[in-house]
């Protein structure tokens, strides 16, 4: 029996879908049985991301009104053989699935996989709620500014009240120069606000722009920095201890990292 | 040419913008933390009752509890008129 993993973060255009990829993928480059599941219904985004979208038959919709079985809608990746994506439908009617049916869809995947990953939309509505039904646990994504730590804050109280305790942060795109001259906020600054476990910190990386260009993610290239920090991350949710990425070069700052999240897992 | 000017003359006393990011996001989180719903004021109100009452009677009728606002702070504001003052608290 495989486990829920909702991947949120109340504002738009922090990298949920891109998270959402690259874990995904690196789970399964490590030999995992992941489906990738994008409940952005509407907005049909992962697909692409993930290189997929020609493939498309039938999707998360279709599954809930019966008009499919679970498996017909699942589209097998070309590189790794145990990852699934279930995508999402392009209909403009947000009501079209509900909370408890994405609940049984979760149980259903979870049968015959080891993660099911979970794609939320933007927001703190139906998609939202849609999306955290069926979840085991959560893992909110941010960026170093006040706007997404604000909505990140929010999203972290309506888990909290959803019964989806002790969600993981990733701290996504840090621009560790702009960090060193004091012009962006650090990773110690936003886990001092949101006061939750921190399970990745992801630099800011071009290469994340042309790897969504191609439809691979930056996990499978050797030379991506970001692609590397989402490795170290799924590694960390299988349970490997893994060191946080050293932005800086001179260090110091992620040691101060690092005793931060000693203290606040000890 | 501006730009250095600027550099020389204005940029150089400002905060650097981590440190406004910083302040204004504490800032925010504090306001949309305490934003709390009339429940959780009323329950908060009840408990505040039942501690004062040990130590004072007090009009109920004419308790004001609220969150105020200000420049830089929240205040949590209760006006709770006293009738009369007990001896001893009660479980003291």
């Amino acid at each position: 029996m495989g486990e829920v993993l909702v991947i949120t973060s109340g504002k738009g255009g922090v990298g949920k879908t891109t998270t959402t990829a690259n874990l995904g993928t690196a789970l399964a480059m490590m030999g995992y049985r992941v489906v990738l599941v994008d409940a952005d219904i509407g907005l049909r985004n992962l697909d692409v991301v993930m290189g997929l979208e020609n493939r498309i038959v039938y999707d998360l919709v279709d599954v809930a009104h019966g008009r499919c079985r679970l498996k017909q809608a699942l589209i097998r990746d070309r590189r790794f053989e145990s990852m699934f994506l279930l995508p999402a439908a392009q209909t403009k009617d947000k009501t079209a699935v509900n909370p408890e049916q994405m609940k049984e869809l979760c149980t259903e995947l979870k049968k015959e996989s080891d993660f099911v990953l979970v794609d939320c939309p933007a927001g703190i509505e139906q998609g939202f709620r849609n999306a955290i039904a069926g979840a085991d646990k959560a893992i909110v994504v941010t960026t170093p500014e006040v706007a997404a730590v604000r909505d990140a804050d929010r999203i972290i109280g309506l888990l909290e009240a959803s019964e989806l305790r002790n969600p993981l942060l990733i701290v996504n795109r840090i621009r560790p120069q702009m960090v060193k001259t004091g012009d962006m906020l650090n990773v110690e600054d936003v886990i001092e606000h949101l006061a939750i476990e921190l399970l990745g910190i992801v630099p800011d990386d071009e290469t994340i722009i042309t790897s969504t260009n191609r439809g691979e993610p930056a996990v499978l290239n050797a030379n991506s920095r970001a692609g590397e920090a989402y490795r170290n991350i799924s590694r960390r949710i299988v349970g490997e201890e893994v060191p946080f990425m050293n932005l800086e070069a001179g260090g110091g700052f992620i040691e101060r990292v690092r005793r931060l999240f000693g203290l606040r897992t000890g | 040419m501006l730009d250095i000017l600027q550099r020389f003359f204005g940029k150089e006393t400002e905060k650097p913008s981590k440190t406004v990011a910083k302040e204004r996001l504490r800032l925010v989180l504090m306001h949309d933390r305490l934003d709390i719903s009339p429940e959780l004021l009323e329950s908060l109100r009840a408990d505040l009752l039942k501690v004062i009452n040990d130590y004072c009677e007090i009009d109920q009728d004419a308790i004001e509890i609220g969150l105020h606002r200000g420049q830089g702070s929240v205040a949590l504001v209760a006006n709770i008129p006293v009738l009369r003052l007990k001896r001893l608290p009660a479980h003291h």
